[in-house]
């Protein structure tokens, strides 16, 4: 292309450059013409791969639920408690394996907040450059560990310790699962805390200094209330990485269908709907009962991820607002 | 060495029978449990015979049962007999299911080391899975909660124990699933109130077997039969394969001594009466 750019003007090589593109034929200018629409089109369609892809799992999952939605009630499957669907005659309730679920995820934010929050306020207004260069690396590299070696740590590790050190009947429970979620979501929260706590205005705080404010008051009233949005959208992305878990979630927490009682026992086994799918898909033929009501938890977790999906949208884009808006 | 040995399974194990025939592929399919024995057959064998071409797929005994039916493989590997509903499809294909036993596989029940207790009926195993037996004091034990431990609902070992031992009746709902044997092995061993049922390889010092209606689970009782939560591993294959085939030679490759040795480092019994 440039070389013929610059044959058709060869006197004027030095201003070429600029005035190439009043100086097209008309089949350069058709050719331009294709290749901006080309790419356009190509780069879009590349683009729609990715939202295709989610509607076809989304059409894929409702498909193979549907018959399992019209043949059983909808009641059973969401407020009985047990899940045998290879007995006869099978019972589908999924409500230990939703209740597991939640258990296993707020244990996971209760313990990961509190810690994640912590380290994004020293990490973004406490510690020296040098520790900050170093400690950021290295959290995220917590989130690029494997779950299954997590589980392996779970099971082998954590579990004897549990089991030792608290006397717990059983080792792999709902706690043992919380604690590793929680290390698994610490990456995400302290990342994107980290972020909106950053992108608070050097002016705010030194507003708040100037009216006499001490460190540690400025950071919680005035730069964390700042930041909340992107710290709730943090924690919400951390909260999706523990629900969606499967792998941990099938080693640490013993896979008992059960719903702890009393009910804030953490020390017994839980089961999840992630590790039902996960464990329970290579018996089942397909087609049968048991192969549509795993699409169908496969169904209720996609609506659970996509609720908090959508939360975690809505804070960020006021995150953003906020941000905006401060500036001005 | 390794060659010269497989050269004398040749020679011993094969005399007599024509090799040239069969250059091709082998499709073998079925149960996970029989699968690693089915990868180490296929490994020795291709050594063997570089000319042959086998593959090995693991999607369950159900699965491999199908295979076999739809003309999708030539061996299915399965690890408990075929369902009469299987065998009625597979006769109305034109297809007659043959079975072999090639080895045994037993399931040892097993407790903590500390555990005093020594023995168990099935009735006695069934009712803890049940949750009817909550506690060790009531089997003789100290006064701890059991903690009963199970395989993944997916796994050959779970669908023996729950045919053999909870005659498929429901679990409890506080029983806790693993996925592998050694994840079992290791849940019992580092929790003091724990019931759970492994192969026989993966009995160690670490847990404790326990016996089962008077019997100890053991290479000779598992052989023989006696031990009461054990069963027979099979392939399938369609009508019995013609002689010198290589169906045929895989079929019975159980039957020599490299068989043997694969099928102990694969964690079970030989078919033998010694």
């Amino acid at each position: 292309m440039l070389e013929q750019a610059n044959t058709i003007e060869p006197n004027q090589r030095q201003a070429a450059e600029f005035t190439r593109p009043l100086a097209l034929t008309a089949r350069q200018d058709l050719r331009g013409y294709l290749a901006h629409r080309g790419g356009r089109l190509l780069l879009f369609l590349l683009t729609g791969v990715s939202v295709l892809a989610v509607l076809l799992i989304l059409f894929f999952v409702l498909r193979e639920a549907l018959p399992f939605l019209r043949q059983h009630s909808l009641r059973e499957f969401l407020t009985q408690r047990g899940w045998y669907p290879e007995a006869q005659p099978a019972e589908f309730g999924a409500l230990a394996l939703m209740a597991g679920s939640l258990y296993v995820t707020a244990g996971s934010l209760i313990l990961a907040v509190p810690i994640g929050l912590l380290a994004a306020v020293y990490l973004s207004d406490i510690a020296p450059f040098a520790v900050r260069q170093i400690c950021k690396p290295v959290i995220e590299l917590l989130a690029a560990i494997p779950s299954v070696a997590y589980g392996f740590f779970a099971v082998l590790v954590l579990a004897p310790w549990l089991h030792d050190r608290l006397g717990f009947d059983t080792g792999a429970n709902a706690l043992n699962a919380s604690l590793i979620l929680a290390i698994m979501a610490l990456p995400t929260i302290i990342s994107v805390a980290e972020d909106s706590l950053a992108a608070v205005g050097r002016e705010l705080r030194e507003a708040s200094y100037g009216l006499g404010a001490t460190r540690a008051e400025t950071l919680g009233k005035v730069v964390i209330p700042a930041a909340h949005s992107g710290i709730i959208a943090g924690v919400i992305l951390g909260m999706m990485r523990a629900i969606g878990e499967t792998m941990v979630v099938w080693m640490a927490s013993g896979n008992a269908n059960q719903i702890p009682s009393p009910w804030w026992d953490f020390s017994q086994s839980i089961r999840t709907m992630t590790a039902t799918i996960a464990g329970d898909m290579g018996e089942t033929a397909k087609g049968s009962a048991h192969y549509h009501s795993l699409f169908a938890v496969g169904l209720l977790l996609l609506v659970f991820t996509l609720v908090l999906n959508l939360t975690s949208e809505y804070f960020l884009a006021r995150a953003k607002r906020l941000a905006k808006g401060k500036r001005k | 060495m390794k060659k010269m040995f497989l050269v004398s399974i040749l020679m011993f194990g094969m005399a007599g029978v024509s090799l040239a025939a069969d250059a091709g592929i082998l499709q073998i399919d079925g149960s996970t449990t029989v699968g690693p024995i089915g990868d180490a057959f296929a490994e020795a064998f291709m050594g063997m015979y570089p000319s042959v071409s086998i593959t090995v797929k693991k999607t369950g005994s159900g699965d491999g049962a199908a295979a076999l039916v739809d003309g999708r493989c030539d061996i299915a590997m399965m690890s408990r007999f075929m369902k009469e509903q299987e065998f009625k499809t597979a006769v109305e294909k034109g297809i007659f299911p043959v079975a072999h036993v090639i080895a045994m596989d037993g399931i040892c029940v097993v407790v903590h080391a500390s555990n005093p207790v020594k023995e168990l009926t099935t009735e006695q195993v069934r009712h803890i899975y049940l949750g009817k037996i909550t506690n060790w004091k009531e089997l003789g034990g100290p006064d701890r909660k059991i903690v009963p431990i199970s395989r993944d609902t997916s796994s050959g070992t779970y669908e023996t124990f729950h045919e053999l031992v909870m005659k498929k009746e429901k679990m409890a709902a506080n029983v806790e699933y693993v996925n592998a044997n050694p994840q079992a092995h290791a849940r019992v061993k580092s929790t003091e109130g724990a019931i759970g049922y492994v192969g026989l390889g993966f009995v160690d010092m670490n847990v404790k077997a326990v016996k089962i209606d008077g019997v100890m689970p053991s290479r000779q009782t598992i052989a023989q039969g006696k031990y009461p939560i054990s069963r027979p591993l099979f392939l399938f294959t369609n009508g019995y394969p013609k002689l010198g085939s290589m169906t045929y030679l895989f079929c019975t490759f159980y039957l020599t001594e490299k068989g043997q040795e694969i099928i102990e480092a694969k964690h079970f019994i030989p078919v033998t009466a010694y």
